[in-house]
């Protein structure tokens, strides 16, 4: 069986995002950029499925600019097969994305297609959901824990409870959370491997898909920010400043 | 005209507070009404509790036997049925109504919109990107709007109203191809729950086992507070994941934070922004916890917690 993963070219989780003055948006200029680390994760555990001979071919896929390339090239040395590169300049929101990824599921017929569960930057949490709504497929979000038998995979959910386990008929979109595993680190020689791996690219257009209707961005702020408060030295003055607010 | 759907969580038992924090969310948007849908293997009970919440005009109760466990695949297609007699659906930010409501906006061809914290108007929102560190101000398309409601910046609605109860059948074939297994929970006792506490005693790697996380099981039991961790503290194995705070594990909004150990990366400071006081202990003076919290005490957090107790008895 062939799995899919989609990965998003993100601002890196290490660097602190600046909000322009002017309430355009955040700065992005020469800022370092990476894989979604949600979906890390979700090629990572792609990879060990197909390790573990439960799949024959791995493909990674983005939609965006021409420089998502390199976020792509990291998915193939980490070990994907091949690639597939959605090349658009326009700012992508989940539903289209959704429908992207969805044209892509009739083309390659993959039996599961593997997702981060939110990426860092619109922090949305939206397209796994909206994909596996508009392919007619099961979901299984926030997966922890995957175990692929036969034509059914048993996801455990990180969930608000604690742990729900449910069963899903393949094929079927998985979105991953934080503790499903922990990402390989990329060897040299791999990245050298993954220069010489196909990456195939399509325009919305080529695929048959329309933009959905998007949410505008009206203004992007700062926001409040709390007031640093005080060290106190000892434990008492803790205490005498607690009961003073009624708190303790 | 604005008509407002909010589907209700819960346990089979009772009414998630998170329910109670989308009605206050929903009382902004100025509608002529406000209805609750709950869906369930038997209901009654939850639908009396919902109708009680101030501000909800009516209860939908949606009684079916494939409505025992909340799956998305199987209730999203129920609410796309119910969805056309409403201006907007709402869930909470919960992990089920962040499962959920993506799953109801693609059916019903809209985007959603994630984390609502502040409306200005029934199609503009305020919401948060980069773990809080932005807020943008958005506004939706024509057509139904879909969102999540972020639990932490509405309270829960008061409980002092009587909604009329309907029964509604939706008689649609129900997808087979997602079952429930089981649900293990870490069994809090009879501490309170996380996202509702007014109180949290929370542990981050600095705590260093899970045998010494009970020093925060401890001062939590004796301040009647709810236990809270960092990610850190639930990668090592100290806690269950579900007492995670932060970007992607509970946002919060107690009276009183206190962090033990927890250095205070950004991801765990989205959680916990809107919190009334912070208290930080922890043994670097340089933690960046200590840059947002309101009173910081450098020192051994071993040392600290019996000195609290001993002031608590």
């Amino acid at each position: 069986m062939k799995i899919l993963v989609a990965v998003k070219r993100v601002v890196d989780f290490n660097v602190r995002i600046q909000v322009k003055a002017d309430g355009s948006g955040v700065a992005s200029d020469g800022v370092k950029m990476s894989m979604n680390p949600f979906d890390e994760i979700a090629v990572e555990e792609a990879l060990r499925l197909k390790e573990a001979g439960k799949a024959e071919e791995v493909i990674a896929i983005t939609i965006g600019p021409k420089a998502s390339q390199e976020q792509l090239r990291t998915a193939l040395a980490m070990g994907a097969d091949r690639a597939i590169h959605v090349e658009t300049d326009e700012d992508i929101q989940p539903l289209t994305a959704a429908r992207i990824l969805n044209a892509i599921i009739d083309k390659e017929e993959p039996k599961i297609v593997m997702l981060g569960k939110q990426a860092i930057d619109d922090d949305n949490n939206q397209t796994a959901q909206m994909l596996a709504a508009l392919a007619n497929w099961p979901q299984a979000t926030f997966a922890s824990q995957l175990e692929v038998d036969g034509d059914v995979a048993n996801v455990t959910r990180e969930v608000d409870a604690g742990l729900e386990t449910i069963a899903v008929d393949l094929p079927a979109v998985i979105s991953a959370d934080l503790r499903l595993n922990e990402p390989r680190y990329v060897k040299l020689p791999d990245i050298m491997k993954a220069k010489r791996k196909p990456i195939d690219t399509f325009t919305l257009a080529d695929l048959g898909v329309e933009a959905a209707a998007s949410v505008k961005v009206l203004k992007t702020s700062a926001p409040a920010t709390r007031q640093a408060g005080i060290k106190v030295e000892t434990v008492d003055e803790l205490v005498v400043a607690l009961k003073e607010r009624g708190l303790f | 005209m604005t008509k407002v759907l909010i589907i209700a969580e819960h346990d089979g038992k009772h009414i998630n507070g998170s329910t109670a924090r989308a009605v206050t969310c929903a009382q902004g948007l100025s509608a002529e009404s406000v209805e609750i849908a709950v869906f369930a293997a038997e209901g009654t009970a939850l639908a009396e509790q919902a109708a009680t919440l101030s501000g909800v005009t009516k209860v939908l109760l949606i009684e079916n036997p494939a409505n025992e466990h909340a799956l998305a695949a199987v209730l999203a297609p129920q609410i796309e049925v119910l969805a056309s007699e409403y201006s907007h659906v709402l869930a909470p930010s919960t992990t089920f109504g962040k499962d959920l409501t993506p799953r109801i906006a693609a059916h019903l061809g809209v985007p959603q919109i994630s984390d609502i914290m502040r409306v200005e108007s029934p199609r503009i929102f305020d919401r948060p990107i980069y773990a809080g560190n932005a807020i943008v101000t958005v506004e939706a398309p024509a057509g139904i709007v879909v969102a999540t409601v972020r639990t932490a910046s509405f309270s829960e609605a008061e409980t002092t109203g009587s909604a009329t109860i309907e029964k509604r059948e939706v008689n649609i074939e129900l997808p087979s191809h997602t079952r429930f297994v089981k649900l293990e929970t870490s069994g809090g006792g009879d501490r309170p729950d996380l996202q509702a506490a007014t109180k949290v005693v929370s542990g981050g790697r600095g705590v260093g086992s899970k045998d010494n996380f009970n020093v925060i099981y401890s001062l939590a039991d004796k301040l009647g507070a709810a236990v809270g961790a960092s990610r850190a503290a639930v990668d090592a194995g100290f806690i269950p994941n579900d007492h995670q705070v932060g970007q992607t594990g509970k946002i919060i909004a107690p009276e009183l934070y206190m962090a033990f150990g927890i250095s205070g990366a950004i991801q765990h400071l989205a959680g916990i922004k809107d919190a009334g006081t912070i208290v930080a202990i922890n043994k670097d003076p340089d933690a960046p916890i200590f840059e947002v919290a309101d009173f910081g005490l450098v020192g051994d957090l071993f040392e600290i917690i019996p000195e609290l107790e001993k002031a608590l008895a």
